[in-house]
Order: C-alpha cells, then sequence, then structure tokens
C-alpha cells in the first residue's frame, strides 16, 4: 500500500496535516476543533448550504464552506475570527428566528450560545401559516411585510401516515432528506426541494400526501434529518402528549432478523416499547440507512400476551 | 428507473405540445400507447433516457405555452418521456416565476413594478389596472386574462413595461411599452390587435448611426433579419480573421486588449478563454449568458434584437478560440422579440453554412448553437446557476471552485461570457488589440454600452468609451444643470449603489466607480429626481432580493427577508433605540450575506440597501 500524500495547512496558527483531498472541516476535526455543521454528515454529498461551517481562509474574498472546501497545500485558515464569529452568529440567529429548533438536540444550542446569538431581536414571531399555504408559494412575488413580525416557517404538522410525520416549522432546509431520498441513498426521488427563496421547502409532486408519492417509507430521511422536522410517528405521540422523556430512554443494538443483509439496528426504547428504530452511520453494511422493515417493522417484538389474543379475537382467529 | 406516477393522464394538447420537442414516444416506457407487445421484453429508460434531462426546460416550457400551466397530468407524461421523477420535475417547475402550477386564464401580463417603471408611472398604471381588472393574480372579469406584478422586465428606456404571454395554439409573447392600462386591458380581454397597434414605437438607441459607434454601430441600422445586409456591414468579417489567426492568438489578442467582462464582475475574458482551450477534459462548452436580469439594465436585448447575427458571430468566435463544438445561448424568458429575432438568425446561419459542419469553409472546425430560453429566475444569471438550469436542473448556484472553465456546463471545461462582451470581441479580433486598447482608460478598455433610463429626458442606450463622467452621460440623456434636480442615480443596478449629484463627477470606470465605493456593474445608470419616493425604491428593491433569493444558502434565504422587514421598520417609523437596533441588524445582515452567502446574489443583496442608507441618508445620519 502506497502512503497517502499529505497535505499541510495551518489552522488558527498551527500546523495541521491531512490526507491529499481530505476537507477542511476533515482538518479542524483531526485538529480538534469543534466546528458547527447542520447539512453536513459525513455518508451524504456536502451541499454546503446552512454555511454554519465557513471558515476564514487567508486570500479569499469571501469565508468558505469547511465542508466542502477541499484542503489544498499551504492554506491558512482561522475558525474563530471576527469575520467567522460573526458570519456563524447571524446564521444561528436567521435560522433560530425562522425555524423551530427546539428539538435539535445539544450541539445546535451550544453553538447558538457559543456565538451569542440572539434570534429575538429581528421581531415577535409571525403566525404560523394556514395549512397549505406555504405548500404552493408562487415564485416571483410575494406581499411586502409590515416589519412588525419576523416571518418564519411555521404551519401545521404532516402526518399521512401511521410511520413518520412531517414537522416543516422544523425544518432548516438543509437537503439531507432530498440527498438519502434520492441518489447518495435511497434513489427513489420522493421529494424535491420545490418553489424558491423563503418560500423553498421539501415537497414531493404537486405537495401530494406520502401515501401518493414514490415514497417507500423506508425511513433514511429521518435518519438524517438534524432538526427533528422528520419523526417516527411514535415518538411524534410521545412528544405531543409530552411523555417523551429521555431519561427513561435506553438504546439497545442488534442486528435485523428480515433477512440476510446484516443490518445493525439500535432499537430507541421508552417505557419498555420501541418508538424509533436507527442504524450507526458508521456502520459499514448500513451507513445509517435502513429499509422500511428494518426501521419500522418492530411490532412484533412487542407484541404482549394479551394484546395477541385480542389480535387473534378479532382476527376471528381460533381461541385457547 | 422506477418512476411512480400519479396516475393523473396528460391531456392530447399536453401529448402533442411535448411530442412537439420529443418525437412521438417510441413505446410504453416513454409514455406511448399500450401496443406492441415487444415492449415488454425490453426496458427503456436507461442512462440514454436520463441523458436529455438537460431537455426539461425546454419540455416545461412547451406545456406551460400550450395551455398556461404545467399540470400533473404533463409532469406525469415529461417524467415519462426523459425518466425524470416528478418530484423532480415539480421542484424544477415550481422554482421559475413563468412556470404556473395552478390553472390561469390563457393571457396573463406581467407588469413591472420595480425599479425602473417605478420612476416613470407604473404605480399609476398598476392603480388602474387594479380598479379596472382586480387584483394581482386573479382571473379578470371575462376570466380570459389576468395580470400580474413582475420584477424588471428589461425594457426600462420605454418604461413602462409589460410582458403579455398567451397560451394556446397559434400563440405569441408580446412585449408592450411603453404600456397603458388600457392596452393591457385590451389583450386581457382578447383584443391584442388593438393593444399592440396603440404602442408608441421608441427608439433605444438615440445615438443612432453616429459614426463613433462601435458596438452599437448596426444597431437600428441593419435589417435585424437579414444575413445578407449583416455581412454588407462587415459582419463576420472577424471570424474569418480569426480563421487565419488560429485559436491560440485569438485568445492572446483578446487578453492583450485587455478586455474584462461586462456582465457586472469584469474578469478578464482572455484569461477565462485561455484556461478553457488548455482543458485537457473534453468536450469544451461556450455558453453565451443572455439572461439579463438586473434590474435597469437593457443593453443585451437590445443588441439581441438589433443586431443578432454579431451576436451569433461572437460566440461562434469564441467557440473556434476555445475549442468548443457546441455553444449554449441562454436568454431570459421575459424577452420574446430577442429570442425570436435569435431563432431566425441561428435558422439562417445553418442555412448558409455559418453554423453546423465546416463553419465557413473552415477545415476540422464544426459549430452549433443551442438556443435555451429561462423561465423567471434572476439567480439563472449567475453563472453556474445557469449551468444548472440548462441541465434541468433547479437554478441553484453551486459552490466555487470548481470554477467553470474547469467543470462547468455537464461539468466540462466552459467559457460563459455575457452578450455585450462577446460583442466585444468582434471589434478586437477585427481591428486588433491595440487599437482596441487604445480606447478608453488605463484600467478599464474600450467602449462600454450605459443602460440610462428613469428620470431622464432622453432614456436609452448608449456607447461611450470608458472614462466618460456619470455626468456627461447625463447630459447626453437630457437630464439639465448637471443633473442637480435628481436625488440620485443607482449605479450598477438592484447589485450596485447609488451615486448623489456630489459624485456625478466619477469617470464611468471600473477603477473609478470602485473609487467611490460604487461599481459599473451591467452598466445601469437609473436617475431618481425629486418626485420619486426612494424609501419605495429602496423598498422595493429589497423585496427584489426577497423574491429572487434562489434559497439554498441560510444567510441569503433568510437575510434577504429580514432586511426587507428591517427597511419596513424604518418606513413605518421606527425612532430611537429602535430605529438604531434596526440599523444595526442591516449592517449585520449585510456583513454576513456579503461573507457566508454562496454566490453573488447574496453577497450584494444588501450593498444599494446599504449604500442609500448612508448616501441618501433615509433614515437620518448613518455612522460610517
Amino acid at each position: 500500500m502506497s502512503a497517502a500524500k499529505m497535505v499541510s495547512i495551518t489552522v488558527d496558527g498551527a500546523n495541521v496535516q491531512v490526507r491529499e483531498g481530505a476537507t477542511l472541516l476533515d482538518a479542524l476535526r483531526a485538529h480538534g476543533v469543534d466546528t458547527p455543521t447542520l447539512c453536513f454528515l459525513e455518508n451524504l454529498t456536502p451541499v454546503n448550504a446552512c454555511r454554519v461551517c465557513v471558515v476564514e481562509l487567508q486570500g479569499a474574498r469571501t469565508l468558505v464552506p469547511s465542508c466542502s472546501r477541499k484542503a489544498e497545500e499551504g492554506m491558512v485558515v482561522h475558525t474563530d475570527s471576527e469575520r467567522v464569529r460573526h458570519a456563524r452568529k447571524t446564521v444561528f440567529e436567521l435560522l433560530g428566528s425562522s425555524v423551530d429548533l427546539s428539538n435539535c438536540g445539544p450541539d445546535v444550542k451550544r453553538w447558538s450560545e457559543r456565538y451569542g446569538a440572539e434570534p429575538a431581536r429581528f421581531g415577535p414571531p409571525a403566525a404560523p401559516a394556514p395549512e397549505g399555504a406555504r405548500d404552493h408559494a408562487h415564485p416571483g412575488h410575494h406581499h411586502a411585510p409590515a416589519g412588525d413580525v419576523a416571518q418564519n416557517v411555521a404551519q401545521p404538522v404532516k402526518v399521512d401516515n401511521d410511520l413518520f410525520v412531517r414537522d416543516y416549522s422544523r425544518c432548516i432546509l438543509c437537503y439531507k432528506c432530498v440527498e438519502a431520498c434520492g441518489e447518495d441513498a435511497q434513489n427513489t426521488f420522493a421529494i424535491a426541494v420545490a418553489g424558491r427563496g423563503f418560500d423553498a421547502r421539501i415537497s414531493t409532486e404537486f405537495a401530494a400526501p406520502l401515501t401518493d408519492s414514490a415514497c417507500v417509507f423506508c425511513g433514511n430521511c429521518i435518519g438524517v434529518c438534524p432538526t427533528g422536522a422528520l419523526v417516527p410517528k411514535r415518538e411524534f405521540d410521545l412528544r405531543e402528549a409530552g411523555t417523551y422523556d429521555e431519561s427513561r430512554q435506553t438504546v439497545t443494538t442488534t442486528i435485523c432478523t428480515y433477512c440476510g443483509v446484516g443490518c445493525n439496528l439500535e432499537l430507541h426504547v421508552q417505557d419498555n416499547t420501541i418508538f424509533k428504530v436507527t442504524s450507526p452511520l458508521d456502520h459499514d453494511v448500513t451507513n445509517g440507512h435502513l429499509c422500511i422493515k428494518g426501521r419500522f417493522g418492530f411490532e412484533f417484538v412487542q407484541v404482549r400476551e394479551g394484546a395477541r389474543d385480542s389480535a387473534r379475537e378479532k382476527s376471528g382467529g381460533r381461541k385457547d | 428507473m422506477d418512476l411512480k406516477l400519479s396516475g393523473a393522464e396528460a391531456t392530447t394538447a399536453e401529448r402533442a405540445a411535448v411530442d412537439a420537442l420529443f418525437g412521438a414516444p417510441e413505446s410504453r416506457w416513454e409514455g406511448g400507447d399500450r401496443g406492441d407487445a415487444a415492449d415488454s421484453r425490453f426496458a427503456r429508460g436507461g442512462h440514454e433516457a436520463r441523458a436529455r434531462r438537460h431537455l426539461l426546460l425546454p419540455a416545461l416550457h412547451a406545456v406551460q405555452d400550450a395551455i398556461g400551466h404545467v399540470s400533473r397530468g404533463a409532469v406525469d407524461y415529461i417524467a415519462l418521456r426523459l425518466t425524470v421523477p416528478p418530484a423532480e420535475i415539480y421542484g424544477v417547475a415550481s422554482f421559475y416565476a413563468l412556470f404556473e402550477m395552478s390553472p390561469m386564464p390563457a393571457t396573463v401580463a406581467h407588469v413591472c413594478d420595480d425599479v425602473g417603471c417605478m420612476a416613470r408611472g407604473a404605480d399609476a398604471l398598476i392603480d388602474s389596472l387594479e380598479r379596472e381588472c382586480g387584483p394581482d393574480g386573479a382571473p379578470c372579469a371575462t376570466g380570459r386574462g389576468a395580470w400580474k406584478r413582475s420584477p424588471c422586465l428589461g425594457l426600462c428606456e420605454k418604461a413602462p413595461a409589460v410582458l403579455v404571454r398567451r397560451a394556446g395554439e397559434g400563440r405569441t409573447d408580446a412585449t408592450i411599452a411603453p404600456a397603458t392600462a388600457a392596452q393591457v386591458a385590451a389583450e386581457l380581454q382578447g383584443d391584442p390587435a388593438t393593444a399592440r397597434a396603440a404602442v408608441r414605437v421608441m427608439d433605444s438607441v438615440r445615438q443612432k448611426g453616429e459614426p463613433h459607434l462601435r458596438l452599437l454601430a448596426r444597431v437600428g441600422v441593419v435589417d435585424p433579419a437579414s444575413l445578407h445586409d449583416y455581412r454588407s456591414r462587415g459582419g463576420y468579417a472577424a471570424l474569418a480573421r480569426a480563421f487565419t489567426l488560429g485559436p491560440e492568438a485569438v485568445v492572446r489578442e483578446v487578453t492583450d486588449a485587455k478586455l474584462m467582462g461586462r456582465g457586472g464582475a469584469a474578469f478578464p475574458t482572455g484569461v477565462k478563454w485561455g484556461a478553457v482551450l488548455q482543458a485537457r477534459a473534453l468536450p469544451h462548452h461556450v455558453v453565451c449568458n443572455a439572461d439579463e436580469s438586473e434590474p435597469g439594465t437593457f443593453k443585451d436585448r437590445v443588441l439581441m434584437e438589433e443586431d443578432p447575427y454579431a451576436v451569433i458571430e461572437a460566440l461562434t468566435l469564441a467557440g473556434y478560440a476555445t475549442g468548443s463544438a457546441q455553444g449554449w445561448l441562454y436568454v431570459r424568458g421575459e424577452y420574446p422579440e430577442a429570442h425570436a429575432a435569435l431563432a431566425h438568425a441561428i435558422a439562417e446561419c445553418r442555412r448558409a453554412g455559418l453554423l453546423g459542419e465546416r463553419v465557413m469553409g473552415q477545415h476540422g472546425f464544426a459549430f452549433d448553437i443551442e438556443l435555451r430560453k429561462g423561465a423567471g429566475a434572476y439567480i439563472c444569471g449567475e453563472e453556474t446557476a445557469l449551468f444548472n438550469s440548462i441541465e434541468g436542473y433547479r437554478g441553484e448556484p453551486r459552490n466555487k471552485p470548481p470554477f467553470p472553465v474547469h467543470e462547468g456546463l455537464f461539468g466540462k471545461p466552459t467559457a460563459i461570457n455575457n452578450v455585450e462582451t462577446l460583442v466585444n470581441v468582434l471589434e478586437i479580433v477585427r481591428d486588433g488589440a491595440a487599437a482596441y486598447a487604445a480606447i478608453g482608460t488605463e484600467g478599464s478598455r474600450g467602449p462600454k454600452l450605459f443602460c440610462v433610463a428613469g428620470s431622464v429626458a432622453k432614456p436609452g442606450l448608449y456607447e461611450l468609451p470608458f472614462g466618460a463622467t456619470l455626468r456627461e452621460l447625463l447630459s447626453l440623456a437630457g437630464v439639465p444643470d448637471g443633473g442637480r434636480a435628481l436625488q440620485a442615480v443607482l449605479l450598477g443596478g438592484a447589485a450596485g449603489s447609488f451615486v448623489t449629484p456630489e459624485e456625478f463627477d466619477v469617470p464611468l470606470t471600473f477603477e473609478g466607480t470602485r473609487a467611490i465605493g460604487a461599481s459599473l456593474g451591467s452598466g445601469v445608470v437609473l436617475a431618481f429626481d425629486g418626485t420619486v419616493d426612494m424609501r419605495a425604491i429602496v423598498r422595493r428593491i429589497a423585496r427584489f432580493f426577497r423574491d429572487e433569493s434562489c434559497g439554498q444558502c441560510v444567510p441569503c434565504r433568510v437575510g434577504t427577508v429580514r432586511q426587507e422587514e428591517a427597511l419596513a421598520r424604518l418606513c413605518a417609523g421606527a425612532a430611537g433605540t429602535s430605529r438604531d437596533e434596526t440599523l444595526v441588524i442591516l449592517d449585520d445582515l449585510d456583513r454576513a450575506m456579503r461573507d457566508a452567502s454562496i454566490c453573488g446574489l447574496g453577497h450584494t443583496a444588501a450593498v444599494a440597501v446599504q449604500s442609500a442608507l448612508r448616501k441618501l441618508k433615509l433614515f437620518g445620519e448613518v455612522a460610517k
């Protein structure tokens, strides 16, 4: 095996060596710099849309997205300059004021605090859009706002099937679900980015319900969603009921029993009931992706004795 | 690919429109009738079908033109014909303002309410339309027509402007400028003959025929339909000289002439061409960016309408100089007359052997041009967004690097140039780099076109050598008194900045405008006198960027919304700490969009707003 060619760059004054072809983000992570990312995921093609990973590259007119910029010999990078901090702060403010980030997990909260983001300074949030209004916004013209409230993407949750829901009030338009549904994983192409500008949204053709679309309910879009816009119905119901409680949850790793591929499953359990199934990103069989059976076909695991009997009764089966 | 369709059937008219583009489907795989049993013994729709994805935009245009909107049935049928999933087709179609995703009346008038027309009566026109035809976007009383507000239509010298689009058989799109409410109402009631007969014909070029003109030498003089006329006035002399020089020498001439791009970014054209000519990856492409959409800009439209063969010759020359066999001409969808003139010119050139195998008999040089039409998206003037648009994707800019000269259209080395830039090349190659470089100033060589509109007596397209001052140009356009009565001039378009009368002695050069913190941009000189509400103008610019952001990156997608809201607060009278906080927000947004956006749209989305705050002091004194 030939030794990979190494590239030497300077990160915040320190010399960092990375393999040729590595990105600046690879270099930052190797060097232990905590770099925010939202639209980046190891198993997807970088779209560099969220812009929270931007860094200052000496000699470049604008900041550059570290997730997709390849490291080149001699590059000098600053990750905590005033420009970088300002850009990241503003991006977190813009997102925080237009999207519900409350289910994002601890990273986003930590980063927002680190950069001092104050999303509230843009004004109180506008009322949620009525159902379907954002789905059909036409590009090229909108009615000028009064400026007294901060427009946002708040809208009713889309619940059109039993397996997962789409809560686009939480969507930051990171493109990950589109990539996972399309070329990067599933090759189903049930969803795409539609519309333009602030009215851009993830949509099926003509905003049809998922059940009428090409969706195969593999749930790989849920697996990559960073904000909880896409969640299993079970988890959504727990959160709606106010009973979602991380302290009562466990994760059990197992292997899917449906076929011989051998996908690793992580069963997320609360109160002895599975509410979500994921697969580890770094698992070499799945890369985090599953099929409908692995992700949603867990009901048989938790059929209890009593339930089994009543199910038999319902289906007119034999009584013991 | 396994396509899942909605089951909606395309109508006969929809199928006919798509089939007119692709021919009848060969099998059920492509949407043909159930027939030949052999259909079930082979599969179609592999790489070959998917390689035709770039025909998606033309297919959507065909359906829109036929029935006035893009229906579910039509999307399914196009999906079958091109093997593109319906969700992706929907994503692409809903990106463009000129595609309707739900039924609309057959006639739709797009009425410009942008900055150029605002200075010349757009508000009054829209008020009367609201009274006579009902609200924006709704079918008018007869049900046969509707009108909509539109961003700049590139007809600013004849403002106020309207684009009328008509669906159905024998349809034609047409522009009306200057437009009256009565004309628009007649159009919407299905009486275009009356409407169009009443349009006052105006010259776009008032210098017509003057001996010093180079870029505009033929405009208004030559018959734009006649190839013979074009050739008898020096046409194709430049290409003939290029053939005697060879590609490398042509690139050297363009480099030595120090030609800089005229689209707004001012990149050296010779450097671009040299890189493509040297690029190892094949094939190479040349693209003419005729998606002129910068508010206030109309120069390329006039060149294409009045001197289309010059554009074709120049693009052919660019193809020769960069080793490309394929040229692409992407014209904005709002320019029906320019599109028709170019389509005619391309057909004539093919017939005359000026396109196709062995162009002008030149051994080993085959070149042809594909004419493409945009569909209402300012962002598609960004070069990489334009590539995506041609390829049949949403017009979202790509991250750079890689740059187009390395990975451009279809991932291949691509030289992309603005119309005016290309037409300059004809001058350079015909007369030599030295003669060309002698025109203008040290940092800005050659002649330059300026789009002068707004509060001027003689709006139009003006050609001057680089170096003339803004005051001289304004006086040429009939602004008396050195422009003292003007409040400001918007220089360079919506992505440019405001210049006040004290600065009117600025030389109109790249370096001269840079020295006062402005830019030439696309050559827009939009004048506003005391009657114009400058706050409304600035808010319109903010609205424009909010509408035209592609939505891909957060700083621009949300930043343009917050910028518009902040301006609305200032206009509503925010005072004291509220005013100060709002100004800080605007400044913060400017810096974040400039630094962290993906493309030039985001980088410049706050430039005009900031210059208005600082120079016009619309909301009082501002720091810096």
